[in-house]
């Protein structure tokens, strides 16, 4: 298990140099002088002159990520171009605000989609089955832009129930929480549909198996061999795939950021984009990319903690 | 609780999208309290569908017919929750194949405390106490380190004195053993058929046996129905069908049973032909195609139930009373 665990931090390693190298690779590639684009027409040779020193563009790409990776073991992510704060900072001041959107949604969706997926097995063939199945194809479809939409207008300019834009009061529980649910909703009603669909799928390939006879065979009550019998085993497709989805959940976090105007990593790294302030998009992706293997790590081993023929797979 | 068990004119079909398979045709099997009674046959002769529908699991494409009646209680006519309250309490089955009989990623224990869930008088310590002395008695030394164990990390024999412990737990009046043995080498085999001889001298509830194995059931049972497409074509004490077989398939079965092989063969023999497609089964005697001495009513009558002695019946032109 041990060797297992150090084998997929090695991989993560490996994936996030990759991913950097692309990234430092694509802005050498991209068309137009960086130091331009920021400064506008108006810029002086100087002022371009300091801007591309300041950003290491003068540097031959090798050296540039030499650099970054030599700085960030440090904990040095490198400057905003403009404001000249640490990039760590902003990083940090961002990310709860995203942490917080992206755990709210991933929890909703799989406290909701998990119990939905049983409940069309345990019911399979009703119009209860039926229900779940339209709906949850009716969701995945729907793509998120819209129900952010059509939330903000239904919540919070006709109903006013929900504020619109931002995160909420700092310190105040209730109004973050508040400023929290569009947004989260947005994120993950589409996984909602999926989870419960993924959940019906696996189940009902798992409630064909031997050993669900068996439980059936000892008079065991339909709903515990569902939730602890098949769900044990049909758990663990859904599993990988939220792993792997959480890569496009924290996607469609920037993307959700920018329609609510919620302060976070998306609306961070937008903007970095658009003012060409290149060590703030380094930083950022370097962390989420981070966050991101992690996760996929966590996934796996839990799935192993579950499954203990994976786990013998795997012991050392 | 032990009681009687009859099931009468039981014919069993399972709708499938190539018709429908007539699995069961006009079954009629009794036993008592205290009997083992074994069900022998080729494979695909409907053994696990009778004892499937004996302890109330057919699949949903089943179709059922006639009675089974156990304890006074008419199983085929019974709501789905009474069903259920009967499976493994009154009624347990021991399936087919050990390696696959267990949930996978819970531990035995866990299974084992489950599969009691009848016994609402007893608290979790007091089953897996229950549990350990079960394990014990059916010959697997350190109980308590076994129940921590998942069920790939033991061997088919073991596995399959889990099965058995597993059913004893419920203290069923019915027990069904489906194939106890198919799954296991020979030392296996004799180590189970062993154990389950050891059991019934203190069991007085009923044990079925399923069998392709003729060994196993002369070994095992008091009375044996023989099986052959669906039908029971002959019924009788262990000795009457072993020494005096009237009908011509049991005649043939015994003829092919390799335990009358002291010297091992390059090839078994066989019955001659194959099992006659269930989805339109022939007018006349099932066996007819295949029989030996087919008389001119075989092929379109169907035969008399010829009572043979007080227990000893068989379904053949064939054989006068
Ligand atoms: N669920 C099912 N659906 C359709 N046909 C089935 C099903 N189960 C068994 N059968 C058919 O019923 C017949 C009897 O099978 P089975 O009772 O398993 O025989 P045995 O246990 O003697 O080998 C076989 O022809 C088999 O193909
Ligand atoms: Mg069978």
């Amino acid at each position: 298990m041990l060797t297992y665990a150090i084998k997929r931090i090695g991989l993560g390693l490996l994936i996030l140099t990759f991913v950097m190298v692309v990234m430092y690779t694509a802005v050498f590639l991209v068309p137009g002088d960086p130091a331009s684009v920021a400064l506008g027409p108006r810029a002086t040779p100087e002022l371009k002159k300091m801007l591309i020193e300041r950003m290491g563009l003068d540097q031959p790409v090798w050296w540039q990520i030499v650099e970054f990776f030599r700085n960030a073991l440090t904990g040095n992510l490198g400057y905003d171009v403009w404001s000249n704060r640490p990039v760590s900072t902003l990083v940090m001041e961002a990310l709860p605000n995203t942490l917080v959107l992206g755990v709210t949604s991933l929890a909703a969706a799989l406290l909701i989609g998990v119990p939905l997926g049983c409940l069309s097995v345990v019911r399979r063939g009703t119009a209860a089955d039926a229900i779940i199945g339209v709906l949850s194809v009716g969701v995945i479809a729907v793509p998120s832009f819209v129900v952010a939409i059509y939330s903000l207008l239904l919540f919070a300019v006709t109903l006013r129930w929900l504020p619109a834009i931002g995160a909420g009061e700092t310190g105040d529980l209730v109004s973050q929480a508040k400023a929290l649910v569009m947004p989260a909703l947005a994120i993950a009603l589409g996984w909602i549909g999926y989870i419960a669909r993924m959940v019906r799928a696996s189940m009902m390939e798992v409630m064909g198996e031997p050993h669900i006879r068996t439980a059936r065979s000892f008079g065991l009550p339909e709903w515990k061999i569902v939730s602890k019998y098949a769900l044990r085993i049909a758990i663990i497709p859904t599993i990988s795939l939220v792993a792997v989805g959480l890569g496009s959940i924290l996607s469609s976090a920037v993307f959700v950021e920018a329609v609510f105007a919620r302060p976070g990593i998306g609306r961070l790294v937008t903007d970095a984009v658009n003012t060409r302030n290149y060590p703030v998009v380094m930083g950022t992706v370097l962390i989420m990319t981070a966050i991101y293997v992690s996760i996929t790590i966590a996934a796996d081993l839990l799935i192993a903690r579950l499954d203990p023929r994976v786990r013998d797979v795997f012991r050392d | 609780m032990t009681g009687s068990l009859a099931a009468r004119d039981l014919s069993v079909r399972y709708e499938t999208l190539h018709g429908s398979v007539q699995a069961l045709r006009h079954v009629d099997i009794e036993a008592h309290p205290g009997e083992v009674i074994g069900i022998v046959g080729e494979s695909g002769c409907g053994k696990s569908t009778l004892v499937t529908a004996l302890a109330n699991l057919l699949p949903a494409n089943a179709r059922v017919e006639g009675s089974i009646v156990y304890h006074g209680v008419d199983l085929v006519n019974l709501d789905a929750h009474r069903r259920r309250l009967l499976r493994g309490d009154e009624i347990a089955l021991v399936s087919q194949d050990p390696m696959t009989a267990f949930n996978p990623v819970l531990t035995i224990g866990d299974q084992l405390v489950d599969f009691q869930h009848h016994r609402k008088d007893l608290d979790r310590s007091q089953k897996k106490a229950r549990i350990a002395a079960m394990l014990t008695r059916v010959g697997i030394s350190d109980a308590e380190q076994r129940m921590k164990s998942y069920p790939h990390e033991l061997s088919g024999g073991m596995r399959q004195r889990m099965a058995i412990a597993a059913a004893l737990l419920t203290d069923p009046g019915l027990l069904i053993a489906d194939e106890p043995t198919t799954a296991l080498d020979v030392t296996m085999e004799a180590q189970i058929i062993h154990l389950l001889r050891e059991l019934r001298r203190e069991y007085n509830g009923i044990i079925i046996v399923v069998s392709h194995h003729l060994g196993v059931i002369a070994e095992l049972c008091d009375r044996v129905y023989v099986m052959y497409a669906g039908e029971v074509v002959e019924g009788g004490e262990v000795d009457a069908i072993f020494h005096d077989a009237h009908h011509p398939y049991t005649r043939a079965l015994l003829a092919c049973d390799p335990a009358r092989f002291p010297d091992r063969l390059e090839r078994l023999p066989t019955i001659p032909g194959t099992l006659p497609n269930l989805t339109e089964p022939p007018a006349g005697c099932i066996y007819a195609s295949r029989c030996e001495r087919t008389l001119e009513p075989c092929r379109n009558v169907v035969p008399p139930c010829v009572k043979l002695s007080a227990c000893h019946i068989a379904r053949c032109h064939g054989v006068c009373g």
